[in-house]
């Protein structure tokens, strides 16, 4: 400031704005020299995961010396930042394409309509065709007594928690009660339905879809809670009042208002927690069992699902002469199990575009 | 079917925390009585607490009297959801409801109550709400569009043809203009002349013109000192308020030199 007021005898000079630019290919340079020292190191012997992390290491260090001295440190920092930003990123996407490309390859050829449509009946045990048909049909079932379980009561329990309970203790005991819940293990939640239809059944050892059904609304129920009630909270207390002050009484104003401001959120939110369990295997194996055909009763005899059949045909696969059929049906049946969740997946976001609030002219 | 209003000895409190203290006074039917006052000293509450909008916050009462036509709304026989079918509100920020169309926003009253009605009924009612709203105009063309697509000032007169489509006795606006630009205001300042031969209005402002320009009465609330409950300063006809008030605190605040 000083310096400015005092201008009427020395000229002041604004510090310059520019500074050192890196090349724009510099990133592209470094990156080509850091894959050559990768290939000699490779080429000496080093092995393929020495030589990656030897050929990131120069690229990184490279890249971050370049910049500090065109550039100056403040930029060197960034670009080291942004550097190890990006390799985060990229190494968390590897085992997911990874498991994708190998499923996809694998599991692809396998999933002709003959094998969605047979059952492990008959001769399937001495690798005579066999199929997933009952157990995708298990999976759809017990997945959607589940959904029919869990879905209401959790909703209904979010409902409670955001416009009745507000910040009472009941409340209060309920959240603390849904998170606990959120931490227990899946084989626990088969070991409490087991336990439950032993009880109801007196069978020493129950087999019946229902009972898996209930071990998997179990999980569902706190995610379903959890996520519905965040996005009620989300529904502007304006538009309640708006509605009271119209003189609507308040479990319309839920039924009417929220629920269909919220609506897109709930849906999602519900369709993940469905995909959730779907691929869910210890409580069913626990309370299901196994079957080799489709059995449509809930509520007697043993169900066969995907992740079960999966688990099951993998004790197969070191069989001397049936174990390469048994390995392609493993790779089958995990493909379809994935294009059974991505679907739910890719459902729910359409269905929350579909109902999410319009703003359009 | 305008109603008058009669509080007396009006305390409002949030949990043990008495936020509003010993108000009385008469609003008139077929006016529009305006409050005036700092942030935090009671306006907005006094005015929720007159069609039990008040206790929708957890925690808050209110003790006292407040009477409408004769029926003290405090009584316990008294049903909040009644009370609230007359005596409609508008609030300071916009909210129509989001997953409805114009048309819908404007019969939300009706229609979310489930009162059944012929369709050349309802339209009947939106036509003439929003006519009445001073909105007709603009969206007869797209009554089936969104409502949150419409400019604020047009969302809203939106709020108000809404308020007014269930034909409410009296109509509680909660500073209606503060998130408006001058256009939009001056078209709801219009609205408030002509509402006022059906309705009785009440109406909360931070805008001391604007209180001047729409209001027969007026009420000065004040804070008796930080920290203090609100309370009602002068309660008097507009033209006395702005002109000679009774209380010094008054001409301090609307001549400018506090608050």
């Amino acid at each position: 400031m000083n310096t400015l007021i005092d201008s009427e005898h020395t000229v002041d000079h604004l510090e310059p704005l520019t500074g050192g630019t890196m090349p724009r290919m510099a990133p592209g340079l470094v990156a080509v020299v850091s894959v050559a020292l990768g290939a000699l190191a490779l080429l000496l012997g080093v092995g393929i995961f020495g030589a990656v992390a030897l050929a990131w290491l120069a690229y990184v260090l490279g890249l971050t010396f370049w910049t500090r001295a065109v550039e100056g440190s403040r930029k060197a920092t960034d670009t080291l930042v942004q550097t190890l930003m990006w390799s985060a990123f990229v190494l968390a996407m590897v085992p997911l394409v990874s498991l994708i490309w190998t499923v996809v390859q694998r599991g692809a050829p396998v999933l002709t309509p003959a094998f969605l449509n047979d059952d492990m009946s008959g001769r399937a045990l001495l690798g005579v065709g066999g199929g997933i048909y009952h157990a995708i049909m298990g999976t759809i079932m017990v997945t959607s007594i589940a959904a029919v379980i869990a879905i209401p009561i959790g909703i209904f329990t979010a409902i409670y928690l955001v416009e009745y309970g507000k910040g009472n203790r009941l409340a209060k005991v309920i959240t603390f009660l849904v998170d606990v819940m959120t931490g227990i293990p899946s084989i626990v939640a088969g070991l409490f339905a087991i336990a439950l239809f032993i009880v109801v059944t007196g069978d020493p050892l129950p087999r019946l879809g229902i009972g898996g059904s209930i071990a998997l609304s179990l999980l569902m129920l706190p995610t379903v809670i959890r996520s519905v009630e965040e996005m009620l909270k989300l529904v502007p207390d304006d538009l309640r009042e708006a509605s009271y002050a119209l003189g609507v009484p308040r479990w319309r104003t839920i039924v009417k208002v929220v629920l269909p401001t919220a609506v897109a959120g709930i849906v999602t939110g519900v369709t993940l927690a469905i995909a959730r369990v779907a691929g869910e295997t210890a409580p069913l194996l626990l309370i299901l069992g196994t079957a080799r055909v489709a059995n449509w009763n809930p509520f007697s005899g043993p169900v066969q699902t995907l992740p079960v059949y999966i688990f099951q045909s993998l004790g197969q696969t070191t069989h001397f002469k049936y174990g390469p059929i048994w390995t392609d049906r493993v790779w089958g049946a995990a493909l379809f199990l994935i294009i059974i969740v991505m679907s739910l997946n890719l459902v729910a976001r359409i269905v929350g575009k579909a109902f999410a609030p319009k703003t359009g002219r | 079917m305008a109603k008058s209003i009669d509080v007396s000895d009006l305390d409002i409190y949030y949990g043990d925390f008495l936020a509003v203290q010993g108000v009385n006074m008469h609003v008139r039917a077929r006016s529009v009585t305006a409050f005036i006052g700092p942030s935090g000293c009671g306006k907005s509450t006094v005015l929720r607490s007159l069609n039990r909008m008040h206790e929708v916050i957890p925690g808050a009462r209110v003790e006292g009297k407040v009477t409408v036509d004769g029926q003290s709304l405090y009584d316990s026989a008294i049903d909040p959801v009644a009370v609230r079918r007359q005596i409609g509100m508008v609030f300071q920020r916009p909210n129509p409801f989001p997953t409805m169309s114009i048309y819908e926003n404007v019969l939300a009253g009706n229609r979310l109550n489930a009162k059944k009605m012929k369709k050349s009924e309802a339209d009947d009612i939106v036509e003439r709400s929003l006519k009445g709203a001073n909105l007709w105009n603009e969206v007869k063309d797209r009554l089936a569009k969104p409502g949150m697509g419409l400019s604020g000032g047009q969302q809203q007169r939106l709020c108000i043809a809404r308020a007014i489509a269930v034909e409410p006795q009296v109509l509680l606006m909660d500073e209606p203009c503060s998130a408006l630009d001058p256009i939009s205001t001056s078209a709801i300042e219009d609205l408030i002349h002509e509402l006022k031969s059906d309705y009785t209005i009440v109406i909360v402002t931070h805008n001391m013109q604007q209180a001047a320009r729409v209001s027969d009465e007026t009420g000065f609330f004040n804070l008796k000192a930080a920290g203090q409950p609100g309370h009602l300063v002068e309660f008097n006809s507009t033209q006395k308020m702005f002109a000679n008030p009774d209380n010094e605190a008054t001409e301090a605040y609307i001549s400018g030199r506090f608050g």
